[in-house]
């Protein structure tokens, strides 16, 4: 439990000339659950994608089981363990289940264990196994959830990124995909950085939370003292703590600006 | 008799405009683009066995000749992405369109001052033999050119239905950024299918040549083959080989049956009723992508 998996270092990331990520550092050790909270345009997905080498970062170090691996192409990333399950499933439609999952062991070439994870992802998800012979683009949107994450694990990750794996499902199947997702953690040993909206969920889930907010991380903390920060509790969580007469939402600073 | 003779020679010559509208729909699904130089590819691809193995040239065995021209023309469609086609990404649709036209102007040209304008003719171990088949005496290229077709069709379908590079191309062409999340190198999977539209047009180049003469100006059919792939629906393979078919069956029997001149329409008139009342092609593989 204690050994880094992750370490980012000042990192710094740029759309077009739009500053994304502002020096963001941060740390994910072996076999923990890190989640990523923020609001939309936090650049939560951008810090992912420049992980995962989909973005080439500006500054900083990426640190991945002691090897840098800032400004390597996504290909050279994912041979080296560290997938990244993108937001909004981002399937591939006209091909079979099956042919998708298999697809996520692209880079590996040990035929016989890939027939074992195989085997092991459809223990996880019997659905997919169900459905193996049928067009991807076909599945409910929690399926191809479920789908996107199989594939996933099929690059036999050391740590997976995911990116808003609740994004536009029902809180039935926000649940059971968490449990899954723990299920992995515990069993299979895969470390996770998780971005997530849903800060409810992702908080039981992780052992550590960092915030983030226009491109910088602004809280990190174990996940039991975020959720009872009252700054997440009112800006994360929606509860209100103060009565009718109370302050005003937007009169309010918070405690890190 | 006539009738089948002419539905011979059609069938053998819709296999060229097939093959040609195949290079068409490989490259379009795997890029979005369309490569206007695909006939000239063509051209280029019966060129280079033309020099390979006629007499006047290099003069080299028939039966190695042909994949050397399928190599050699399979790696510059490589080369080509590579260096010319990949660097226009970003850049909107209609330059990559100016950009392949212009290239077939250049591959035209070089063509016609390597192996001058005249018109040639492959030297293949076959020319002239015929083929005595229930009464009819059929043309052994014809007979050729058809079954090649087959074979280099149902590779094609099995490549991609079942290794696991046509798997990554399909991949590649149906969710780019997800291929790159799994690690599939897509950058260099888009040069492959450059490679492998290169060599199909090799072979449609090769086909051609062993039953007519080639000039530089050959290429300009790839406008035909053109409308063959719309015909048959952009994004599907089978619909381009099926496009390119319908297309050579009915030329020779609207010059057979309408005045000189006309025939030529024919393609094109095609395409504009397809266009205008199945405006997705025969065979499109249309689908809509959840959000």
């Amino acid at each position: 439990m204690d050994r880094i998996a992750l370490k980012i270092d000042n990192l710094e990331s740029y759309y077009g000339p739009i500053m994304a990520i502002r020096g963001v550092s941060l740390e994910v050790r072996e076999g923990q659950i890190v989640t990523i909270l923020g609001s939309n345009g936090a650049g939560k997905t951008t810090l992912l994608k420049t992980i995962s080498g989909v973005m080439m970062p500006a500054k900083g170090t990426i640190i991945f089981n002691s090897e840098s691996i800032g400004g390597l192409e996504a290909d050279k990333i994912v041979k080296k363990g560290l997938v990244h399950v993108p937001e909004g499933r981002e399937i591939f439609p006209l091909l079979s289940v099956y042919e998708n999952i298999i697809l996520g062991a692209y880079t590996r070439t040990d035929k016989n264990k890939i027939s074992v994870d195989l085997e092991m992802v459809y223990e996880y998800f019997p659905i997919l196994q169900e459905r193996a012979k049928q067009r991807a683009g076909t599945l409910s949107g929690g399926q191809q959830q479920m789908l996107a994450i199989a594939r996933g694990l099929m690059s036999k990750p050391d740590l997976m990124l995911l990116d808003e794996p609740s994004l536009g499902l029902s809180p039935i199947l926000v649940e059971e995909i968490f449990t899954i997702l723990k299920r992995l953690n515990k069993e299979q040993n895969v470390t996770m950085l998780l971005v997530e909206q849903n800060a409810r969920v992702a908080l039981e889930l992780a052992n550590y939370g960092y915030v983030m907010e226009i491109g910088r991380i602004v809280m990190a903390d174990k996940s039991e003292k975020l959720s009872q920060s009252k700054d997440i509790q009112e800006y994360y969580l929606g509860m209100s703590t103060a009565g009718e007469r109370g302050q005003r939402r937007y009169k309010v600073r918070k405690t890190w600006r | 008799m006539d009738f089948i003779q002419l539905a011979i020679s059609g069938l053998a010559q819709g296999c060229v405009y097939g093959l040609i509208a195949l290079g068409f729909v490989l490259i379009y699904k795997a890029t979005e683009g369309v490569n206007f130089a695909q006939g000239d590819f063509m051209m280029m691809g019966a060129f280079v066995t033309i020099w390979l193995t006629n007499a006047e040239y290099l003069g080299i065995n028939f039966w190695l000749a042909v994949p050397i021209a399928i190599l050699i023309m399979g790696i510059l469609g490589y080369l080509l992405d590579m260096l010319i086609i990949r660097r226009m990404f970003g850049q909107p649709q209609i330059a990559l369109v100016i950009l392949t036209i212009a290239l077939g102007f250049i591959i035209r040209f070089a063509a016609g001052a390597i192996w001058t304008h005249e018109p040639q003719l492959l030297e293949t171990p076959f020319a002239g033999k015929e083929v005595r088949f229930l009464g009819f005496v059929l043309g052994f290229e014809e007979v050729a050119v058809i079954i090649v077709t087959l074979l280099l069709t149902l590779f094609l379908f099995l490549f991609f239905k079942k290794a696991k590079l046509g798997k990554a191309m399909q991949a590649a062409s149906q969710n780019q950024l997800a291929a790159y999340y799994m690690g599939i190198p897509v950058k260099k999977i888009q040069s492959l299918v450059w490679a492998l539209a290169g060599a199909v047009a090799a072979v449609a180049g090769i086909l051609f040549a062993s039953k007519g003469a080639v000039d530089p100006s050959t290429g300009l059919l790839g406008i035909k083959a053109f409308a063959a792939a719309v015909i048959g629906g952009f994004g599907s393979l089978p619909g381009a080989l099926i496009g390119g078919l319908i297309i050579g069956i009915i030329e020779p029997f609207a010059a057979y049956a309408l005045p000189a001149g006309y025939s030529q329409i024919t393609p094109y008139l095609i395409m504009i009723l397809v266009l205008i009342f199945r405006p997705a092609g025969l065979f499109s593989q249309m689908h809509s992508k959840k959000v």
